[in-house]
């Protein structure tokens, strides 16, 4: 199993430093992938906008995400808290292809929302700032990853030993102090968890910005994508994961060590 | 706090908004997917059993999903056990590893298999998504599975043993049947992984597609998308059957092995 891991990543590793040299690999070791996706503007591009759109999601995943896991841990009675957790990952198991698909159909110039608000009378014209850009990318991140968030931010503050907020309150903090000095700092771990559970796949996903992104939303995995299959260049492809693989790994950690005097 | 109810009422219609508009569409006698509706039909159901693509798709995905799953369930079963039974040099990295492509973005499994398998000369088949797929299901068997073995009271096993059964027999006839809830359920999850899963699948499939490649495929054609909408709906209903056998069993598992119920799967 570990092996089945190991290869490909060691492989994908390698050959990042060959190149390609028409139909056959050249396997002498080369910089050259690399010069090329710092220099060519178009690989920088797709880099930084994959970061900014990952970056997004993550905070208005989690923003969203937040109040939901503090209302089902601190305001639903015990015995329903079961079924608020499975009706919030429900959803999640319908097929993500699907889902994004969905969202297409929904924020469309002819969509479900604009026919719907037109028919309604609220709007005169369809909105058109919602599909094909990086609006319909975060929207449609935000809705497939919201269980992975609610759930990590929810067990935190299950944890939360419920005297403690009744302490500072009888100590004479306010609801809101109380809420910012106790409750978010004891929450903390579940929400670093949260980012990086919705930071590093986003990097990754090719179906999104696929189907809502444009031409304007497109990221790396779509680059990655035809780089391998179109353009046949696989060690550049492999550069590409790389970096971003570098760049996902080298901000997470410099997140965790932002936070880390929330994890002791 | 009444705001927080309404907010949480809000965010579960966001939640559920594109789930609930499958089946309303794949009922819409119109081939354009908008508002306002144009009346009944079962018209698109009825298309879907003429297309045998399809249902080549669908026959490569469930043989996919069933290979898969009972992959993963059983590596799962060793890993858990291990976790949590034993002791061994490097357990927590080695878990770490296993664990990881929970967090590694699928392109890059996907793209890594795909290199390693060009270099070694393989062509790409129904094994090589399975192969994908079972790296990817692994991690998820292995934390259900860890809870129900976490779950069992070591001394029924030393019981076992003290009275005479073998190391094999105490395992078989007394830790199995009481993981055996856990284990159908990580198949089931395992199962609905893989028979969701684009991206690998996309990257690692040979001739025959599994249904969500073909499924991407006809998204191209604005006239199959109603076919698509139905054919989605179908899928949701047989998930949402299978998730709540998954969830069943996994409760029965709870219940059996005396712990407190403590939320979701994951």
């Amino acid at each position: 199993m570990l092996l089945l891991l190991a290869v490909p990543l060691a492989t994908i590793f390698a050959f990042s430093f060959w190149s390609q040299d028409f139909l056959s690999i050249d396997r002498t070791l080369t910089l050259k992938n690399y010069r090329e996706a710092f220099t060519d503007p178009i690989y920088r591009v797709f880099l930084l906008r994959s970061l900014w759109i990952s970056g997004v999601v993550t905070v208005v995943t989690v923003v969203l995400a937040f109040p939901i896991a503090y209302f089902v841990s601190f305001h639903v009675p015990p015995e329903r808290k079961a079924l608020w957790i499975f009706l919030i990952t429900i959803p999640f198991w319908t097929s993500y292809l699907l889902r994004a698909f969905l969202w297409k159909v929904i924020l469309g110039f002819n969509g479900v929302l604009n026919s719907g608000l037109l028919g309604l009378g609220i709007i005169d014209e369809p909105l058109t700032f919602i599909l094909y850009n990086t609006n319909a990318v975060v929207i449609t991140l935000a809705h497939a990853f919201a269980p992975f968030t609610i759930l990590p931010i929810y067990v935190a503050l299950e944890k939360i030993d419920r005297s403690l907020l009744e302490a500072s309150q009888d100590l004479g903090e306010g609801t809101a102090r109380t809420f910012f000095r106790v409750t978010l700092p004891l929450a903390m771990p579940g929400v670093v968890a949260a980012t990086l559970i919705v930071f590093i796949p986003t990097i990754g996903d090719y179906v999104t910005p696929r189907l809502v992104g444009g031409p304007d939303g497109l990221m790396i995995a779509n680059m990655i994508q035809t780089q391998f299959l179109k353009l046949n260049n696989a060690p550049m492809g492999a550069a590409l994961s790389v970096l971003a693989m570098g760049a996902v790994t080298l901000i997470s950690l410099i997140f965790l060590f932002a936070n880390r005097r929330f994890l002791k | 706090m009444n705001w927080l109810r309404v907010y949480a009422i809000v965010y579960l219609v966001f939640l559920y908004l594109p789930v609930l508009l499958l089946p309303v569409f794949s009922f819409n006698d119109a081939t354009v997917i908008a508002f306002p509706l144009q009346g009944f039909t079962t018209q698109w159901f009825k298309e879907l059993a003429g297309i045998s693509a399809l249902h080549g798709a669908l026959k490569n995905s469930l043989f996919i999903g069933i290979v898969s799953a009972t992959l993963s369930t059983i590596l799962g079963i060793c890993a858990a056990r291990a976790s949590t039974r034993y002791r061994f040099p490097f357990k927590a990295p080695i878990m770490g590893a296993i664990m990881l492509p929970l967090v590694l973005p699928e392109i890059i499994v996907a793209v890594s298999l795909l290199v390693v398998l060009m270099q070694l000369g393989f062509s790409l088949t129904s094994w090589t998504v399975i192969m994908g797929h079972t790296l990817i299901c692994t991690p998820f068997a292995i934390a259900i599975l860890s809870s129900s073995f976490q779950g069992l009271d070591q001394s029924l096993e030393e019981a076992a043993v003290d009275l005479g059964e073998t190391r094999w027999g105490a395992f078989s006839k007394i830790i199995l049947p009481l993981v055996t809830p856990g284990i159908v359920a990580s198949f089931l999850i395992a199962f609905t992984i893989s028979m969701d899963e684009f991206i690998i699948a996309f990257f690692l499939t040979g001739a025959d597609p599994t249904l969500p490649v073909y499924i991407w495929s006809q998204l191209r054609f604005p006239k199959r998308l109603p076919s698509v909408m139905a054919l989605g709906t179908l899928l949701i209903v047989a998930s949402l059957v299978l998730l709540s056998v998954a969830e069943y069993f996994r409760r029965r598992g709870i219940r059996r092995t005396g712990a407190k119920d403590s939320g979701g799967f994951l």
